[in-house]
């Protein structure tokens, strides 16, 4: 059907010099529209048209308009119907009875056609003139048969009491192009095997691309954006010569994951606000014997250079499951293995990125889980300077290069530091982790000679995550209310990289 | 950490100098303290509580709320922070404590029935003190501060402090049944017994929480003076007889406690940092406390402890290189008189300073008054060839290779409801090997999965917006309980997969196990081959009858793949089918 119309054009061309696309669709009693997507295809098959693009205004009743044409208009309807003696103003409303009464007045009023005799009680509308011309009506009907040069103000007054409408129609006058024949050769779409073995390619014409339009995507799987910046984060760890500490044991007693640290038993963050603690398996009943003893007693009497924190430390306590709280409970196993294993203490480098558990109020930016990045040294004689420069490197590889450190307070580090970089984007200083030196009294029974410091740090991996993406809400990026769109077109993950 | 609030114009009086607020946020940051939020009472009214009548009559006078790091107790009201940050700046010096000798010491006597609920008690006497609002304001702020941080909500340490010239020692300490307990509490014109007592607060915003600390046993903590007027109840509430007022001249501090060491450290606390306002500045009149077995124990202890140092290992573990006399300077300006004594310094820890008990805590000050910010940066000079853990570097190898199969990555919640990983599959949860939580918030986390299945489903439920098929997995631990272990549980690392379609699809998820077989270098097990993975035909609640089968590897289960069962669906509110394979790869590393 259509090629057939985009013929039918070419064929009235080929005996003409012109056309307007709107004149065809009345010759040949089709929708303009319908002629125009004929044109498109016929300029796909090149330049065999030439279409200028002209601009046609025309007036339109609107279905008020159409009602007036066909009756009168509402003044002349309420004129009508003001009997020789007059009338209540009233009465003359609701025997004119539509909707536009009140404007048939005013206008009626305005034309002097009627009056309100105020002599009379109550006034009465009287006729003022014998006869009227509705040249409303003979207007809206003068443009019903296709006149369309109205004087400006009217059509514009017309427009205003909604009787008219004013619209435009786009066409195109078309002319013979360079390529102009009056039947279209089929373009060829893609290039195919048929074409390159018998060489037909050399002949056939092919339809041009849009090179507007987008490539249809991949199909294709994709990783998880946050776990994206996990192997990023994990591959800059390796690249700084870190081992990776075994950290799929989400189950911890409480002896690992506070007392080895040396966080006394009263402390809040043992609280049941804070910590999920485990109802089945309850409680741990294996323990390094020796080792559980020298930390009984550096939290209950001291030792080690330590006044210890005075207070009766309990077993029970320390047995108590929970979900870790943090990924220092691994790091503690780690370094008491590293104290204890054959050959004596080595200097170790240790990182880790896993998920850790908190029972805390949730909001915006607080899950029950999150990950914790952590990276430990130990080595004899390290000092707080090899943990600021360490970090410096370490945060150089996140594109960050720009930090300041705060005192904090951490049970287990001393000194510890809150870390700050300044974020350009944001404009201002953030809080993005925290680091320090592990205490003595955490290492010392451990069996780690004195001389060995051990300096670490922690942040989590939601956080700069979030930062970098402009993510506001966590569960936007962890969770089963995750968006897979937003993770199909997520980027690759360059920390580094602006 | 705790916040403490206070009005910015009385701070900048006390520390004789005005501040802009970022300075102000600057000396804080070097300090150890963080400037949390610039405010006034109005809007602190306004926003906490949406009391918009209330606070139409609140002050608008500008307060700093401050971060005081949890272990520094002598920071947590204004009369302490102004001193340690005078001292800091090396403005003043800090104050020396020193003991009133009276002609009669007051006298508390712990009766052994205390032992049974509150075994501690300690007391001291502040002399001729002047309140202000202002001061008595801090006072009673501090008190509250000491109570929720070290004090750990009154269970271990609870603080009375009344007015001594409405009372007569010596003073009693004693564990008495509730009933026999009778008194008008603070602020109150009617008297309950002890068991009234508890009826009576049961709904009180603050003092509620306090309750449980004794209400269950047989009798409760009472302090008396000599005519058995009844001092506090602790750690619940004082008598209204003894309390404290803008008139008060001297001061009877007691603390009873579960814990002896927290409660000398809170008396020292409150000594020290208001005997600033006694006639005789920084002077405190010590108590005799008589203990069960007859013993006379003086307290406050402000004891001045001397720790001795090495120069060069303090230099050493910051990594930096100053003299004995700067380090001595250094610690002097945060609290700690240090002098130097050959290659040592001898530093004198006050009894503010109750948060240094190793050399470590005084290194770290040492490195504060240097400044954080100055220390030379320098590297571990040690190599290491690094090595990643075998179980992750196989997970991020398959990760890669499941998405390049045409899955996407989810990442779900470890932790879930009983339900997600029980009856929404069609089992009984105790038929499952889970670990269970005992203080969940929430029914969100009631368990750890042993299944990554639930996470996946409501992941799939949470975007049905999205074309299918959906084609989902995710490599992570489940949890299983596990007696043989250290803990009792273990991890277990897990591939799950679903596909999501108008068909259930098995083939799909069926090829990704070939698939991630093949990778894994494992064969299909036929007749000719011994080794490799095969499927075995089973039933499970979860799966449609006749749909699945275990995967099976070196002849043992190492996992499902299958269609969910219709319920199942149902369960999740999915109207689609799905197929899954979920399996452990600890077996392949």
């Amino acid at each position: 059907m259509s090629t057939e119309l985009t013929e039918r054009i070419l064929q009235h061309l080929d005996n003409t010099d012109q056309v307007d696309t709107l004149d065809l669709a009345t010759l040949f009693a089709v929708d303009h529209q319908k002629i125009v997507g004929a044109l498109k295809s016929i300029q796909a098959h090149g330049e065999l048209v030439n279409a200028t693009t002209v601009t046609h205004k025309s007036l339109e009743l609107t279905e008020e308009g159409r009602h007036v044409a066909l009756s009168s208009s509402h003044e002349a309807t309420v004129y009508a119907n003001v009997p020789e003696g007059g009338i209540e103003q009233q009465v003359l409303l609701q025997v004119s009875g539509n909707p536009n009464a009140k404007v048939g007045f005013s206008k009626a009023m305005a034309n002097g056609w009627i009056l309100v005799d105020k002599s009379e009680k109550p006034p009465l509308v009287k006729r003022k003139v014998p006869t009227i011309v509705d040249t409303v009506k003979e207007l809206l009907n003068q443009v019903a048969q296709g006149k369309t040069d109205l004087p400006a103000n009217t059509v514009a007054d017309f427009k205003k009491r909604k009787l008219l409408q004013e619209t435009t129609i786009k066409s195109f006058v078309l002319t013979k192009g360079p390529e102009f024949a009056t039947s279209l050769t089929k373009l060829e779409t893609d290039l195919t095997v048929e074409m390159l073995a018998n060489g037909l390619w050399q002949q056939l014409k092919f339809k041009s691309y849009n090179f507007d339009a987008l490539g249809a995507p991949p199909t294709r799987g994709h990783l998880h954006p946050l776990l994206k910046v996990r192997t990023e984060f994990r591959q800059i760890f390796l690249e700084m010569g870190f081992s990776e500490m075994p950290t799929n044991n989400y189950v911890e007693s409480s002896f690992w994951n506070f007392d080895a640290l040396f966080q006394p038993q009263q402390h809040p963050a043992r609280d049941a606000h804070d910590t999920f603690f485990i109802n089945h398996p309850a409680k741990s009943h294996k323990f390094p014997q020796e080792y559980l003893e020298r930390v009984k007693s550096v939290h209950s009497k001291g030792g080690y250079g330590s006044m210890g924190y005075g207070y009766d430390w309990k077993i029970e306590e320390a047995q108590k499951n929970l979900l870790r709280t943090h990924t220092t409970a691994v790091s503690a196993r780690m370094l008491f293995k590293l104290a204890n294993q054959e050959g004596g203490f080595k200097p170790a480098k240790y990182f880790s990125i896993d998920k850790v558990f908190r029972n805390e109020t949730l909001d915006a930016t607080h899950l029950a889980e999150f990950h914790q990045v952590e990276g430990v040294i130990a080595d004899v004689g390290l000092t707080l300077g090899d943990l600021i420069g360490t970090l410096y490197e370490f945060f150089r590889k996140l594109g960050i290069t720009q930090l300041e450190f705060k005192p904090a307070y951490n049970p287990y580090t001393e000194p510890s530091m809150e870390i700050f970089c300044y974020h350009p984007g944001l404009a201002k200083w953030i809080e993005v982790g925290n680091s320090g030196v592990f205490r003595p009294e955490m290492l010392l029974p451990m069996g780690l000679p004195e001389n060995v410091n051990v300096i670490a740090w922690g942040l989590s991996l939601e956080r700069p995550t979030m930062i970098k993406y402009g993510i506001n809400n966590i569960r936007d990026l962890v969770g089963p209310k995750v968006d897979l769109k937003m993770v199909e077109d997520g980027p690759i993950c360059r920390l580094d990289h602006a | 950490m705790p916040t403490i609030g206070v009005k910015r114009d009385l701070l900048f009086e006390a520390l004789g100098k005005k501040y802009t607020d970022d300075e102000f946020q600057e000396l804080c940051f070097a300090f150890g303290l963080e400037l949390d939020e610039v405010t006034t009472e109005k809007q602190m009214l306004t926003k906490e509580q949406g009391d918009v009548a209330a606070a139409a009559d609140a002050s608008e006078e500008i307060i700093y709320r401050i971060d005081i790091p949890a272990n520094r107790y002598d920071l947590l009201c204004l009369e302490g922070l102004v001193t340690g940050l005078l001292v800091f700046q090396g403005k003043v010096k800090p104050p020396k404590f020193e003991f009133l000798a009276p002609a009669q010491r007051q006298v508390l006597k712990i009766d052994p029935s205390t032992a049974q609920i509150r075994p501690h008690a300690v007391a001291a006497v502040l002399r001729n003190v002047t309140f202000t609002q202002e001061s008595y304001t801090s006072f009673i702020d501090l008190q509250d501060k000491l109570h929720q941080n070290i004090c750990r909500k009154r269970t271990l340490v609870a603080i009375g402090t009344h007015d001594l010239d409405t009372i007569k020692g010596p003073f009693s300490y004693e564990a008495l049944a509730p009933e026999q307990i009778k008194f008008v509490p603070l602020n109150q014109t009617q008297e309950l017994n002890g068991i009234q007592l508890m009826d009576f607060y049961a709904t009180h915003a603050q003092l509620k929480q306090y309750l449980p600390i004794i209400r269950d046993s047989p009798v409760y903590p009472v302090i008396y003076d000599a005519n058995r007027v009844l001092l506090s109840l602790p750690p619940i509430i004082k008598g209204d007889h003894s309390k404290i007022s803008l008139k008060t001249k001297n001061v009877f501090i007691e603390c009873t406690a579960t814990d002896l060491t927290k409660a000398k450290v809170v008396l020292d606390t409150i000594v020290c940092l208001f005997s600033e306002h006694c006639a005789k500045k920084f002077t405190v009149e010590p108590c005799d406390v008589v203990q069960p077995d007859g013993s006379v124990v003086s307290y406050p202890e402000l004891a001045v402890r001397e720790e001795r140092i090495s120069v060069k290992r303090a230099n050493a573990y910051i990594g930096i290189d100053e003299p004995a006399s700067k380090l001595a300077d250094m610690l002097t300006r945060m609290y700690l008189e240090a002098r130097v004594d050959g290659d040592s310094l001898v530093v004198k820890i006050p009894p503010t300073r109750h948060d240094v008990i190793h050399a470590c805590d005084v290194y770290e000050d040492i490195a504060i008054a240097f400044g954080y910010n100055n220390i030379k940066k320098s590297l571990p000079a040690f190599m290491q060839i690094a090595k990643q853990f075998p179980l992750n570097k196989l997970t991020e190898q398959l990760r890669e290779q499941v998405a390049q199969a045409g899955f996407t990555e989810a990442l779900t919640f470890t932790l879930c409801s009983r339900d997600d990983i029980g009856r929404k599959l069609n089992k009984t949860i105790e038929s499952l090997p889970a670990v269970h939580i005992g203080n969940p918030k929430t029914l969100e986390f009631q368990v750890v999965r042993t299944t990554l299945l639930p996470g996946l489903l409501k992941t799939l439920v949470a975007n049905r917006k999205m074309p299918l098929p959906l084609k989902l997995f995710e490599i992570s631990d489940a949890v299983v309980a596990d007696e043989k272990t250290e803990v009792g549980a273990r991890n277990e690392r897990r591939l799950c997969a679903v596909n999501c379609n108008k068909t259930a699809g098995f083939e799909v998820v069926h090829g990704l196990l070939d698939r991630a077989m093949q990778l894994l270098s494992v064969p299909w097990k036929t007749a000719n081959v011994d080794q490799g993975y095969y499927l075995e035909s089973t039933e499970d609640a979860s799966y449609f009858p006749g749909r699945c089968a275990n995967i099976m590897y070196d002849n043992v289960v190492i996992g499902k793949i299958g269609v969910l069962h219709p319920t199942v669906l149902q369960a999740f509110e999915l109207t689609t089918p799905c197929s899954v394979v979920e399996f452990t790869i600890e077996p392949f590393v």
